[in-house]
């Protein structure tokens, strides 16, 4: 007979629920691995900043010789209140070469205003990169892209790539290809507050 | 005098066996395309997507093979050379990148936790199969045939036989 009474429905329901922790574990990893591929996903179609928006942040470890202001290395918010232009380059780059003369000799028309140039080798071997900055006589700063996390940054598609940065670190030009005399004056001189 | 030209044939022979010795030394310090692409195999530039570098014509490839051989010639191991670029290029240029961070994640964790949630469900689906009641009665156990189960199993087609019998029965007499 109390046998029978322990069975009935009401019984039942009165007895509270184990907790399923088994379930709870299971629908947690299957969120985790739904966030996790989302996150993937988004960071896949990560584009390219373009003009107006806030130049993602870089730090960077200058070659020997071609320091900023003495210094070995510099982020780009030490940077700030200076125009800043932005090159991607390579040795091993064709077209890089076509334009390494127009940008050694816009530095030198620049270097003693507010505008900083900083040339960075993407995916290059240091002693070509050395080699290549002696046989254009470079001497604005450069230095490499350490881990490609500049070029990640600027999801850059190839080299050569230029990002004008104004005094407030917004890009306000982003050049695809080589640059010329033209492009880099009316760029460099609008951001200097003289266009 | 005789010790003076025995000394002077010893040192003629080591000075011609020297240089007999010193190419094939100087061959040995030199690293062979076999050695470079042993590591190159397992390196990707990042120019060249989804290409090793051991079979990459580009001239950032060439520059990266050139590293490498520089580097053995150097006496680096394999583990310090995949340092050097992974620090230098990123983890994304090794085939076999560290097993740290995010690359944890993806390539270990991820799976693991990706087959224990399949086994998960796997054994909940066959708890439940298992937990649901039989449809079917196990007739055969009762001795009973499946011509029976089914005339049983039809009472009306049964009645129907019984009036037709009793007709049959009523006319013959």
């Amino acid at each position: 007979m109390s046998d029978l009474k322990e069975s009935t429905p009401e019984t039942e329901e009165a007895s509270p629920r184990p907790i399923r922790w088994g379930m709870i574990a299971l629908w947690v990893a299957v969120f985790s691995l739904l966030a996790l591929l989302g996150w993937g996903l988004v960071n896949t179609n990560a584009t390219r900043p373009e003009k107006g928006e806030e130049a993602p942040a870089l730090s960077v470890e200058f070659f020997n010789g071609y320091e900023w202001e003495d210094r070995a290395t510099a982020d780009l918010l030490d940077m700030r209140g200076k125009v800043v232009v932005m090159n991607f380059w390579a040795s091993w780059c064709v077209e890089c070469r076509l334009e390494a003369d127009l940008i050694e000799d816009t530095w030198r028309k620049y270097e003693d205003q507010d505008v900083v140039f900083l040339g960075v080798a993407y995916a290059d071997v240091e002693p070509k990169s050395i080699e290549y900055l002696h046989e254009f006589d470079i001497t604005y700063p450069n230095a490499p892209d350490l881990g490609t996390d500049i070029s990640d940054e600027y999801e850059i598609t190839g080299v050569p790539e230029t990002f004008f940065i104004d005094k407030e670190g917004v890009i306000q030009h982003v050049q695809i290809g080589p640059l010329n005399q033209q492009t880099m004056d009316v760029v460099i001189q609008q951001l200097l507050g003289e266009g | 005098m005789q010790r003076f030209i025995h000394t002077v044939i010893y040192a003629l022979l080591f000075l011609s066996l020297f240089t007999m010795v010193q190419p094939l030394l100087a061959q040995d310090s030199v690293v062979s395309d076999d050695e470079v692409n042993e590591i190159a195999k397992d390196v990707y530039c990042p120019v060249c997507e989804s290409t090793p570098l051991d079979v990459c014509a580009t001239q950032a490839c060439a520059d990266w093979r050139e590293l490498i051989r520089t580097k053995l010639g150097e006496g680096q191991s394999k583990e310090e050379i995949f340092d050097y670029f992974s620090r230098q290029y990123g983890d994304g240029v090794l085939a076999d990148p560290p097993a740290t961070g995010l690359s944890l994640i993806i390539l270990w964790v991820l799976p693991i936790v990706l087959v224990l949630i399949a086994a998960l469900f796997f054994s909940r689906i066959m708890r439940n199969l298992r937990s649901k009641p039989a449809a079917v009665p196990d007739t055969a156990a009762a001795g009973e045939s499946r011509v029976e189960r089914d005339v049983s199993a039809t009472p009306v087609k049964q009645a129907a036989g019984d009036d037709y019998l009793a007709r049959i029965e009523e006319e013959v007499g």
